[in-house]
């Protein structure tokens, strides 16, 4: 991949900011996200919710499945794909797919490397725990991330633990001195440049989005609040009880994330929430996927 | 004061540069916050469906349209440039309808259609085009003295000025250029000299 693509694939994280990327099984789904105002759809053959009900190895979704969507809508679309399966990225590239997202969701294909994301034109979207995930996933090639949070529990707390955790490692190392990033990059395991990028811009180089967990209006806008600068939505609206509905209240909470009036109104009959799962009460614990 | 429409895309950018050129400049993200004095408007890249849809739903389509229609000066990039055009190919829902130009949405395909080039907008020379999932004009509607063709690039027009607007399929917010954003400044200041 040349520079050129990399920053065009920069690019088009910036055109979703401030937006709802929402996951869809079908192409119904996909265009009640569209006509709800996601900014893109995630396209998979089982939500997380039903992924982590239904246990064994969830993989990439079949490429017909992929298709009926990309026709159904004119808005991006994103699809996983396992950590370190360079062939399934291979097949999504070859489907002309918008954006691939290297999910922990899935049952990862390789417990030591990730995908080596530079070698496709295709933009890539990874999540992140902390700094130095996301900055490993960003060397790696991806040009946007989320937080893991927990995915299909309806739990917002991780999501809101590894936001924090971003943003106050960025704030710590954009207050250190020059001569102490040498050593900054050693502790995050990162490349130097990488850790200038954060130093001098006070911000990650690529999008940052907030991920896993976020089935309320009130989820999405404490995410933005704390610094994401969009949101993916993934079992909490077609897990709940009026998804076009949610959805479309999910997305004007984004837009008016400052705004709590607004954010009341939007909150007011939205239906049956998911039902969720506390973390402490989940068997599998996708965010310890992929954590190198 | 320019607003700069805020509901979803890239705002922060428009934002950036124009404070950069010493302009005051407000978010516009609900009907509260379109100010009385609007002297100038940027409607942002993103998804324009998402737009559309937040536009109708907070109530601010009719506003901006009277604003627009009074003379307001707008800088529309890509989904700023569906918004305002008066046909989209394929029949899809327009929004302010007032730019009479046809355009093609997602006319280079999806992402791996996404590209750069070089070229002139009009009589500013080589200004770098950053072209994301873009639309471009298909024809314009109106004769060759109403809407001005700025940019033709692989033969197919991408930017257009007429009356108040000045319209592209690219994103200039998105380069270190800021000669666009200039012209459109100088449009907003002549505005404010007749107001």
């Amino acid at each position: 991949m040349n520079n050129d693509r990399y920053q065009l694939n920069k690019e088009l994280a910036q055109m979703l900011k401030g937006g709802v990327i929402m996951d869809v099984t079908t192409p119904e789904q996909a265009v009640i996200a569209q006509q709800a105002g996601a900014c893109a759809v995630m396209a998979l053959e089982r939500i997380p919710a039903d992924i982590r009900a239904a246990g064994g190895v969830s993989r990439m979704s079949d490429p017909a499945m992929i298709k009926g969507i990309q026709k159904a809508v004119s808005i991006p679309v994103m699809a996983k794909c396992r950590i370190g399966h360079f062939a399934e990225a291979q097949i999504l590239q070859a489907i002309e797919i918008d954006y691939i997202d290297e999910s922990e969701v899935l049952t990862p294909a390789d417990d030591i490397y990730h995908i080596d994301k530079t070698r496709f034109d295709v933009p890539f979207v990874c999540g992140a725990r902390d700094l130095g995930e996301a900055l490993r996933r960003i060397a790696e090639g991806a040009s946007m991330i989320r937080t893991k949070g927990e995915p299909g529990t309806g739990d917002i707390v991780q999501a809101v633990r590894h936001m924090r955790k971003i943003q106050s490692e960025i704030s710590t190392l954009a207050a250190k001195r020059e001569d102490e990033l040498f050593e900054a990059a050693k502790q995050l395991q990162v490349p130097l440049d990488l850790v200038r990028y954060v130093h001098e811009n006070k911000k990650l180089p690529v999008v940052n989005f907030a991920a896993g967990g976020v089935a309320t209006p009130a989820d999405a806008a404490l995410m933005m609040q704390l610094g994401a600068e969009g949101v993916f939505v993934g079992s909490g609206i077609f897990k709940s009880g009026d998804p076009a509905k949610r959805a479309a209240a999910i997305v004007k909470a984004v837009t008016n994330y400052n705004d709590p009036e607004m954010l009341a109104s939007l909150s007011e009959n939205l239906g049956e929430a998911m039902v969720g799962i506390n973390e402490k009460e989940i068997e599998i614990i996708m965010e310890e996927r992929g954590k190198c | 004061m320019l607003g700069i429409l805020a509901l979803q895309g890239a705002f922060e950018e428009h934002e950036k540069m124009l404070r950069a050129l010493g302009c005051q400049t407000v978010l516009i993200r609900k009907k509260n916050d379109i100010p009385q004095n609007l002297t100038g408007l940027v409607l942002v890249g993103g998804e324009s469906t998402t737009q559309r849809k937040l536009l109708c739903e907070l109530d601010m389509l009719e506003i901006l349209k009277e604003r627009i229609n009074s003379g307001v000066p707008v800088l529309a990039t890509c989904a700023g440039l569906i918004l305002l055009a008066k046909e989209i190919t394929g029949g899809e829902q327009t929004c302010f309808g007032f730019l009479p130009v046809r355009v093609c949405r997602n006319a280079y395909g999806r992402q791996l259609g996404s590209f750069s080039a070089v070229g002139d907008i009009g009589s500013i020379k080589n200004f770098p085009m950053r072209f994301i999932r873009a639309p471009y004009i298909e024809r314009t509607l109106a004769d060759d003295k109403e809407v001005e063709i700025l940019n033709v690039t692989d033969g197919r027009i991408t930017a257009v000025r007429y009356k108040n607007i000045l319209a592209m399929s690219f994103h200039p917010e998105l380069t270190d250029d800021t000669r666009i954003h200039n012209l459109f400044v100088d449009m907003t200041k002549i505005y404010s000299r007749k107001l």
